[in-house]
């Protein structure tokens, strides 16, 4: 390949935590927390439904096969990561892990992954975990990334499923309840990358990836981002009214919920070129997430709500 | 055809040597755990159907 000759690499210096990189930890990290959820929260979880041993092997599977999807779009993305700041440091644009390697390991890790959620729990969560990695790696990375601003719009849908994954490795079912914790998700994905966007926009101008402030500009962006506050405020809350969770979920999501729109207010309200606020945000928007799903497991566990 | 010739004659440093020395660990570690993992598994799905067969 002809980038082992032209950049400068140290393949030889490449230690187990360059490729423990590919697997996007960070991205990881919320995977496994969001996909425990949406487990615990399918029926019969608390009452052993799967054994304790086959649900911690399909969450790592579940973690396993996200991992492997991020390594394939950093296989797929080597040449646009090398212009980005945010990811320059990558392994391969910084030359310690060869592209081909990169494929090979995220390949690998995805049919493994599927396979061995198939043995642990069941072919309904393979399939769904199957089709994560696929709509990431090919609708997302291969196809949307480079073509429209709605990329990240319709590509959230792979981060969203990993707690209907989840739900359906412990109950075999993906119902309802499971397909609310994917609309989260996926509405908050959109005001989540475009803070982002707003303020790391020549990256992505550089890189051309159409993101939205770069192809539509900072107003239209803020515009969405808070319209898209507001929708996700009420999906937040939507799990109370549809009896799947109770008033102590309703109290968190509400205010988190209030707390989103303020930031995204903030957001809009903020001058050209301004970009506090959108730091703010893109930092809050983790904290929503994460207080969010954690209060539906607090809840479940706590049997607060049955 | 010159990365092949690049491979044959270069040595490894002692630093290269570590870090090979470290990933060959983690590759043995990684798949020690999967097969303990696929053997837990396998038990654990057909553990009762052994104790419950009818020879």
């Amino acid at each position: 390949m002809s980038d082992t000759m032209t950049t400068p690499q140290t393949y030889d210096l490449a230690g187990p935590g360059d490729y423990f990189a590919l697997l996007k930890p960070r991205v990881m990290s919320l995977v496994i927390f969001t996909a425990f959820v949406g487990m615990a929260l399918a029926p019969g979880a608390l009452e052993g439904a799967l054994n304790p041993v086959l649900a911690a092997v399909s969450l790592l599977a579940i973690a396993v096969g996200a991992g492997a999807s991020g390594a394939l779009n950093m296989w797929w993305d080597a040449d646009i990561d090398a212009i980005m700041s945010r990811t320059a440091a990558r392994p391969i644009p910084a030359g310690r892990v060869p592209r081909s390697e990169a494929a090979a390991f995220g390949g690998f890790l995805s049919a493994l992954s599927v396979a061995l959620l198939a043995l642990a729990s069941n072919y309904l969560a393979a399939g769904l975990l199957a089709f994560t990695i696929f709509f990431y790696v090919v609708i997302y990375s291969m196809w949307l990334k480079r073509l429209t601003p709605q990329n990240i719009v319709i590509g959230g849908a792979a981060g969203a499923l990993p707690p209907v994954v989840g739900w359906a490795a412990i109950s075999g079912t993906a119902p309802l309840e499971a397909w609310i914790l994917f609309a989260i998700i996926f509405l908050w994905t959109p005001p989540h990358f475009w803070a982002l966007a707003l303020y790391k926009r020549g990256d992505y101008e550089r890189a051309g990836v159409p993101m939205m402030p770069v192809v539509k500009g900072e107003a239209s962006t803020k515009k969405q981002i808070f319209a898209y506050a507001l929708i996700l405020a009420a999906a937040g809350v939507a799990p109370f009214f549809i009896g799947m969770s109770g008033v102590l979920y309703l109290a968190v999501s509400a205010l988190l919920g209030a707390g989103f729109i303020w930031f995204s207010w903030n957001v809009l309200r903020a001058g050209a070129g301004e970009f506090g606020p959108a730091k703010k945000l893109f930092g809050f928007s983790l904290v929503y997430l994460f207080a969010l799903f954690a209060a539906l497991l607090v809840e479940r566990i706590a049997g607060l709500h049955v | 055809m010159s990365e092949k010739d690049h491979i044959q004659l270069t040595a490894l440093t002692p630093e290269e040597l570590k870090q090979q020395k470290r990933r060959n660990l983690a590759i043995a570690l990684g798949l020690t755990a999967f097969i303990v993992i696929v053997f837990l598994v396998t038990i654990l799905r057909i553990g009762g159907s052994v104790a419950e067969r009818s020879f």
